[in-house]
């Protein structure tokens, strides 16, 4: 399958999930869908015959409020069968709203509450620093969630530690749960910020495959520092109607909405 | 003629001893601290083990979350500040990231309490156990002296999952067994009784083991138990010690509500109907002052034990 190929399986699939469970962040999946497609076919090194290989590349999804996409790229990977993504949220279903790891092979942390997971792949980057080990810890957080702080305490913790085989992924479509990122809390100058903390930026357009290969693929792009990559998104991407609107981080695609929206992301 | 011990120590130095015997005995043992190493007694680590002593700064919810993902590969992070920034000030990071991954971290906390004295309520935190208690899979633990401190501090590293260990800052008589094994969930009896049950954790052990003497000049004939494992509760030893005595007294340095008291009248009201008086903080905060008399204002002492057993044993068999 091409990146491209998966790119449009996981906006296929997320529209369907979240549909049929009348759950909400669709929108909020459809902003990322081409960054996890190009993370899991072009740049992590990860077994899906073997989730727990011990040298695996981790990736964690702080924004687990988009588990659907990480869900349906991990299915497409064959980390377990695609048809299990049809029980998402719904009774007795192992794949929650938030993402979750219990009994979802592939999902390296449960996540949700916002602010949490730049810590854990920070102390996840340090481990491996620790033994000596190769492998690199990827998270991608929303734009929203630099309203937490404890993502700015984990900032000046990895570039004190020099902690190069972080990389932190910003899906920077600049609307948060219930408005714009400018008027909610504005992040700008968001690039400055990381740079003067002693962090290694990189932006790019995170639905532009091929920019997204290559940046990822020239990790790392410096030594000693660690690295964000701040990926200029729209939220709702591939739907021209939840394109760039707030309505859609939390409203369900039914009915007449989710049959338009089908037909958009199966052209 | 009341129980008196030469040898006072403070319990966070059982840590610091039992952290530093884990670096030299187990290379998955790491620390971290946000900028309290000297509170913690965790400076020998430091010095002996630099490659595995992490420094937060003060960041605490940062700090979790670096535990958390340190555990992969099979570290065991023990992190150490205050009980209260262990505990409220991140308990969604130890939710989420920490109980509900499952992940083999050990949270220890120093200066719990009012035995925390002058620097004032702020810093006294009386909801930790409750906090942590409350959480699925989190085991919570309180030793009464240095030397229970330290075989604590050795026997949750051999425990795989979740810990809170907590403990405090004042010198206080160090009395058990200087090479006893701890088992975690496993009360100790230090004193067999008929008339009344003493269920004492921590600071208030060493209390309950003066108010026993007290208690015996009057003619009653206390049972005094250690419950240093709050969660999970050594239930068979308190229901057959209930069993026998037919009332009970919980003793510990925390609001009556949420902590050891609460834990074991959830008990009896399930397994043993039986009059329970619990020695704790009536529903406060503290405030500055030494810890012997904060700890004598707030009821927290072998008086306060003495009045409580004799309550509890006027209320046998009475239903009202």
């Amino acid at each position: 399958m091409t990146t491209f190929e998966l790119a449009k399986k996981i906006r296929i699939n997320t529209l369907k999930m979240t549909s049929l469970g009348n759950s909400s962040h669709v929108g909020s999946v459809l902003s990322i869908a081409d960054i996890l497609a190009v993370l899991y076919n072009d740049i992590l090194k990860v077994n899906p015959q073997n989730p727990e290989w011990a040298e695996r590349d981790r990736f964690i999804l702080s924004k687990g409020h988009a588990g659907a996409g990480v869900y349906s790229v991990l299915a497409e990977m064959g980390f377990f069968s695609t048809e299990i993504l049809s029980s998402h949220v719904q009774n007795g279903s192992l794949l929650s709203g938030h993402v979750s790891h219990k009994g979802v092979p592939g999902v390296e942390f449960s996540t949700g509450s916002l602010g949490h997971d730049l810590p854990v792949a920070t102390g996840i980057a340090m481990a491996a620093k620790m033994d000596n080990k190769k492998f690199r810890s990827f998270v991608l957080l929303s734009d929203g969630e630099w309203d937490e702080g404890s993502n700015w305490e984990a900032v000046l913790f990895a570039a004190h530690h020099k902690l190069d085989n972080l990389v932190a992924i910003i899906d920077y479509n600049k609307i948060q749960s219930i408005g714009p990122v400018k008027e909610t809390l504005n992040l700008e100058p968001f690039a400055e910020k990381f740079i003067s903390f002693g962090w290694k930026v990189q932006t790019v357009n995170g639905h532009d495959i091929t920019e997204l290969k290559n940046v990822f693929s020239s990790i790392p792009f410096q030594m000693d520092k660690p690295k964000v990559i701040i990926a200029n998104t729209i939220k709702g991407k591939g739907v021209s109607f939840m394109e760039n609107t707030v309505l859609w981080h939390y409203k369900s695609p039914q009915g007449e909405d989710f049959k338009n929206a089908l037909i958009e992301l199966e052209k | 003629m009341i129980a008196t011990v030469k040898n006072l120590k403070d319990t966070r130095s059982g840590f610091g001893s039992g952290l530093l015997e884990l670096g030299k005995t187990n290379q998955n043992v790491v620390a971290l601290t946000a900028d309290l190493a000297g509170s913690l007694k965790m400076n020998e680590f430091a010095k002996e083990f630099p490659e595995r002593f992490i420094q937060c700064g003060v960041a605490e919810a940062n700090m979790m979350g670096i535990a958390a993902g340190l555990t992969i590969g099979g570290k065991i992070p023990f992190t150490g500040t205050f009980a209260n920034f262990s505990t409220g000030r991140v308990y969604d990071q130890i939710r989420q990231s920490i109980a509900y991954s499952g992940k083999n971290v050990k949270i220890c906390a120093s200066h719990a309490g009012l035995t925390l004295g002058e620097d004032g309520a702020t810093h006294q935190i009386l909801e930790d156990l409750g906090l942590m208690k409350m959480l699925p899979g989190m085991v919570v633990i309180n030793p009464c002296d240095y030397n229970q401190t330290r075989a604590a501090t050795l026997a949750i590293a051999e425990y795989f999952g979740p810990v809170y260990l907590r403990f405090g800052r004042p010198v206080v008589p160090n009395f058990s067994e200087e090479s006893q094994k701890f088992e975690i969930g496993k009360g100790i009896i230090l004193k067999k009784g008929k008339d009344v049950s003493i269920f004492a954790t921590g600071h208030l052990v060493w209390e309950a083991i003066k108010a026993e003497e007290i208690l015996a000049q009057k003619g009653i004939d206390a049972e005094i138990i250690n419950i240093h494992t709050i969660k999970p509760l050594d239930e068979k030893t308190v229901i057959e010690s209930v069993l026998k005595t037919k009332c009970a007294v919980s003793a510990e340095e925390h609001n009556k509500f949420g902590g050891l008291g609460e834990t074991i009248a959830h008990l009896l009201t399930r397994e043993v109907p039986a009059p329970l008086e619990m020695v704790a903080v009536n529903d406060t905060f503290g405030e500055s002052g030494t810890p012997e008399d904060l700890m004598k204002k707030y009821g927290l002492d072998a008086a306060h034990i003495v009045a409580q057993a004799e309550k509890s044993i006027q209320r046998k068999g009475i239903i009202r």
